[in-house]
């Protein structure tokens, strides 16, 4: 009874901001401009599928990027004591404290090609890579700005992994290899696959990034949905559809992925 | 516990993202009391102190707010719940509010300081009869290129753009009735054409540009050009200046085939709650002393008579602020464009930026 109560805000903060909003896109996407009822956006989004390819492409890339870099990193730091990682832990929080879209500026200054890794390059005699304006850029700006979202929900799942089941495996005699893979990763996944939703969903429907680092020369969902809002094509009905569109084939992924990753726990699925 | 604490995470990551859109819906409203004037501008587009001469003039306090584009603007007043007085859009945009039925014709009985307008600017394209509009600050399009980088025999046409030369150094402007716009001017077309073959011809010449363009920028371009980032790329003359005064290198030609002359004009809208400051306001942005101070903090053109007599020598004989009527002869304004062309201006300018895009590229 008491956590009921305690729940009321919550579950009033849900209906006001999650599920009005949601209500109010499914209206918009089944409607016309004169309000009319229409499944006219959705027989139309073929000609999207091109931006939608690329987009779920692109963040798919900078999920497994990030998977790479942020489990080792997860690892490490939750079998290290002492300062170096309430050191590290404080350097991966850090840039999170900093505007998200100063974050995304600076890359543009650095990767520039008169920026700094290009004069950095020069001075060491090496020829400019012309890095800004593709699709690796953009890649590389999802994957800075959404690493630590990996990181953390790893980091803590490892952490709390008993010792004792380690210690366990290595009494029965495996070596740290055979207790890692069939332990220690198996115990960690949930913490994966929540990681994987905190990157994929943001990546997959960024459009500063790709506008900054990408050079605006091709569309992500993104960039497709702002446009429809607020950008040259305003046209709130059709930018519903491609956004409902959008929620329902990211909520497929994730189900899939819960599905690949049941009885180990699963991962969020909103 | 932890499923709900990772859900909040994810909403407010979500949240984060989106805050452009939310912003958008909270500053919504202005003022409704009555010695108020709620004024929706470009940013960094006036003399900031004028709002205060004003306020001390009339008593009206001025409530100020910014955006960065016309689609934004329009998005805002046609998401409905704003309750601005006095707008400036461009041209364009005006003839679309006026077609919409958002603008109320204006009382130039309270706006004397309409005469001081010059005629060549009264009774525009976008405005026929010049009810609905005053101009605020007008200008010239053109090409803004490295003259360190660029050699002098390629300059003079918008075709600079397209040069193979310079592959990887052009910057293009990064909306569709600009960008547009001066694809069909290449062609040969006027930019309001309705013929929706020539609108897709154009997009095609943007298609062929689309693999030299480094990257199709508004603001940014600054950044750009005056870093040497990239060496081509077009703009208004007003900004030109600007980045030549951090960019000596960097020099400005209108195109032959002739570029766009754009107004920047106050309005207001049909549900301002304060009409009569909205006027006053107006009348007073073309008092000389107000033009001028305005006109010397943002280096755009002036509409107003007096002010262009009592600038700087310099700068009232500029031929590019103040273009001669060779210059003008090649200039053509933005008119309000049919909403079956604005449709396929739209789907054309997605084609652009979807089709053109090696899919599996990466690199």
């Amino acid at each position: 009874m008491k956590s009921k109560g305690i729940a009321i805000p919550y579950v009033v903060w849900m209906a006001v901001f999650v599920v009005a909003p949601l209500v109010v896109v499914v209206v918009y996407a089944f409607t016309n401009r004169d309000w009319s009822v229409t499944l006219d956006h959705f027989t139309t989004l073929g000609q999207y599928a091109g931006v939608f390819g690329r987009s779920f492409l692109l963040a798919f890339v900078a999920t497994i990027v990030c998977i790479l870099i942020g489990y080792p990193l997860a690892y490490f730091l939750a079998r290290e004591r002492g300062r170096l990682r309430g050191m590290a832990m404080l350097l991966i929080m850090l840039p999170m404290w900093m505007n998200f879209l100063l974050r995304t500026y600076s890359w543009v200054f650095l990767l520039e090609r008169n920026g700094f890794f290009n004069n950095l390059l020069s001075a060491i005699g090496l020829p400019k890579l012309d890095i800004i304006n593709t699709s690796g850029a953009v890649v590389l700006g999802m994957v800075y700005n959404f690493l630590p979202f990996m990181v953390l929900p790893i980091f803590s799942v490892i952490e709390k992994i008993d010792p004792r089941v380690i210690e366990a495996a290595q009494d029965l005699g495996a070596d740290s290899a055979t207790v890692f893979r069939r332990i220690t990763f198996p115990l960690s996944l949930p913490g994966v696959l929540s990681g994987i939703t905190m990157v994929f969903i943001p990546s997959v429907s960024t459009f500063v990034i790709s506008r900054l680092l990408g050079g605006g020369k091709t569309l992500l969902l993104g960039d497709l949905i702002e446009m429809q809002f607020l950008g040259s094509a305003y046209n709130p009905h059709l930018g519903s559809a491609i956004s409902l569109v959008m929620m329902v084939i990211v909520l497929i992924c994730m189900g899939v992925m819960n599905r690949f990753g049941e009885g180990e726990g699963e991962a969020v699925l909103l | 516990m932890k499923k709900l604490l990772v859900m909040v995470l994810v909403l407010s990551l979500t949240a984060g993202l989106l805050t452009g859109c939310v912003h958008s819906r909270d500053s919504l409203g202005g003022d409704t009391s009555s010695n108020v004037v709620n004024v929706y501008n470009w940013g960094e587009y006036i003399d900031e102190s004028v709002l205060d001469d004003f306020e001390a003039a009339t008593g009206i306090k001025v409530n100020y707010q910014m955006y960065d584009s016309n689609e934004t603007m329009y998005s805002k007043i046609a998401g409905g719940g704003a309750n601005y007085d006095v707008v400036i859009p461009s041209d364009y945009m005006v003839a679309r509010l006026i077609a919409e039925d958002l603008l109320a014709p204006l009382n130039f009985d309270n706006i004397p300081n309409f005469a001081d307008i010059d005629p060549a600017l009264k009774n525009p394209a976008y405005d026929p009869e010049n009810l609905y509009s005053v101009p605020y600050m007008w200008g010239l399009m053109g090409v803004i290129y490295n003259a360190k980088a660029v050699d002098e025999a390629d300059l003079g046409s918008w075709s600079l753009l397209w040069n193979e030369k310079y592959a990887g150094d052009i910057l293009m402007i990064d909306n569709s009735r600009d960008a547009i716009g001066i694809a069909l001017k290449r062609l040969g077309y006027s930019y309001n054409t309705t013929d929706e073959a020539q609108v897709r011809q154009a997009v095609d010449l943007l298609v062929e540009q689309w693999p030299i363009v480094q990257a199709y920028v508004m603001d940014d371009i600054f950044q750009k050009l005056e870093g040497a980032n990239a060496y081509v790329g077009t703009y208004y003359y007003g900004d030109y200046l600007t980045m030549y005064e951090n960019n000596p290198d960097l020099g400005f030609y209108i195109p032959e085939e002739g570029t766009n002359i754009y107004v920047d004009a106050m309005c207001i809208l049909k549900d301002a709650p304060n009409k009569a400051n909205a006027e006053a306001f107006i009348n007073y942005m073309c008092s000389t002393q107000a033009g001028l101070k305005n006109c010397e903090a943002i280096w755009y053109s002036s509409p107003l008579l007096s002010v262009r007599e009592a600038l700087d020598p310099e700068i009232a004989d500029d031929p590019y602020a103040y273009p001669d009527a060779d210059i003008m002869a090649k200039c053509e304004s933005y008119a309000g464009l049919p909403q079956n062309i604005l449709d396929l201006y739209d789907s054309e300018w997605i084609r652009l930026k979807t089709t053109t895009g090696n899919f599996w590229g990466l690199f």
